[in-house]
């Protein structure tokens, strides 16, 4: 197994090549804010929020701000997490997405277990520098046991990589543009329409937010249970079914 | 050692669109209510004082709510011409949380419309009395988005123990520096 060797936060840190710089600053119990990541998932570098500032890659000195999530740790990388720069960008990406939907905390059936409002505590987000949007979004209750608000969604993909990658039904995907962009069930049908929809509810364990629930969640009441799904894929990939 | 006794903050507390679930909060400090009096005087407050009109001098300001209609707006001109320090108190006034669930259905028109004759048994009319009901603004909005705000008390409602570490600095004089889930959480 070959090694590389970077540095991060000034720390020499030695990792397997192919490692990313994720993994490498977890391996050094350095915490990067990550929301769209899911160990167990692939990486998309959605949310943005677990941007590094990186020297030395590529035999470059001006710092780049690269995705810890899908960087992949170089020989030499000089790597920054908690610049006040990235400190400010990681506060601005959670007021955008508190702005850009309609998150009200207070009647949210995963308040209180919500990813986001974890984070903006995290970032120190007592109040939103950037005006509030108020979309108009719909909630899709076609499902039979399961709920889908876009006003809560943050598009952070989860439920589609789940659905694709885990259960293999691909019930998910991602549609419209810009502003318009959203979760979509099948070819854009109501969920319950969508025959492919096995019911197994992996969408909504790993929904970090308020946006995926059962039915029978009222405010307070949704926990996720991304432990499960991550069982799920060590079992396959270790071939050990027992607990 | 000064002998000399403080002057007494004048503390305010305001209630614009809100369910007065933060008012409760506050009178949720219980014992310590007495300690306040000792130390600030309650000038202005739907809970605390007769006083109608917002006063001159204020020191501190709790201000609850989003802005709604004009009579939030004219009330949170007044407050913020007359005061030192306005606390952003709850997340009504921070995010404009339930009462800005409204400014979905885009402007005041479509609200009223909604509420006072399609839910309505056949009798609603929409209500009309000027200088009497204030008219509703189109959106509401969050106070910071209106005015300058010192500080920010998140919460719906912000625990007492919260409110309470807010105002302990804001009565010596500085400002509060609040961090953590405990003290900055929204909901």
């Amino acid at each position: 197994m070959s090694v590389c060797t970077l540095q991060i936060n000034e720390r020499d840190v030695a990792v397997p090549t192919g490692t990313t710089l994720l993994e490498a600053a977890r391996q050094a119990s350095i915490p990067i804010p990550t929301l769209c990541f899911l160990e167990g998932l692939s990486a998309v570098a959605a949310c943005r929020l677990c941007l590094v500032e990186v020297r030395g890659a590529d035999g470059r000195e001006e710092p780049r701000l690269l995705a810890a999530c899908v960087t992949t740790a170089a020989e030499g990388m000089r790597v920054q997490t908690h610049t006040p720069r990235l400190q400010d960008i990681r506060r601005t990406v959670i007021e955008l997405l508190f702005t850009e939907g309609n998150h009200v905390c207070a009647i949210c059936v995963a308040n209180g277990h919500c990813e986001l409002q974890n984070l903006a505590v995290e970032v120190g987000m007592d109040h939103s520098r950037l005006p509030y949007r108020f979309p108009e979004r719909h909630v899709d209750l076609s499902h039979a046991q399961f709920g889908l608000d876009h006003n809560r969604c943050i598009l952070c993909t989860r439920c589609v990589r789940v659905c694709d990658e885990v259960e293999g039904a691909h019930v998910w995907d991602v549609g419209w543009r810009g502003e318009h962009c959203q979760i979509i069930s099948g070819l854009g049908e109501p969920w319950g329409a969508v025959e492919a929809c096995t019911h197994c509810g992996k969408c909504v364990d790993v929904c970090p937010t308020g946006a995926l629930f059962h039915k029978a969640d009222t405010s307070e009441e949704k926990h996720s249970h991304p432990e499960r799904l991550q069982a799920l894929v060590h079992a396959r990939s270790h071939q050990e079914w027992s607990p | 050692m000064s002998t000399r006794t403080p002057r007494k903050a004048r503390l305010a507390t305001v209630w614009l669109a809100g369910c007065s679930g933060c008012h409760m909060s506050f009178l949720d400090l219980d014992e310590w209510l007495l300690e306040l009096a000792d130390r600030a005087d309650i000038v202005y407050s739907p809970v605390g004082s007769d006083q109608k009109l917002y006063p001159e001098n204020v020191d501190i300001a709790l201000v609850e709510g989003g802005v709604a209609n004009t009579d939030n707006l004219e009330l949170l001109q007044r407050v913020r011409a007359n005061t030192r320090t306005l606390v952003s108190f709850g997340d009504c006034a921070i995010t404009a949380n339930i009462p800005g669930m409204r400014n979905m259905l885009r402007g005041s028109d479509p609200v009223l419309r909604r509420a006072y004759l399609e839910l309505a048994d056949g009798s609603g009319q929409l209500p009309h009395a000027p200088g009497i009901v204030p008219e509703l603004l189109e959106r509401v909005l969050p106070v910071h988005e209106l005015v300058p705000v010192e500080v920010y008390l998140p919460g719906c409602p912000p625990p007492a123990e919260r409110i309470r570490a807010a105002l302990e600095p804001l009565l010596r004089g500085e400002l509060p520096q609040l961090s953590g889930a405990d003290q900055i959480r929204f909901g």
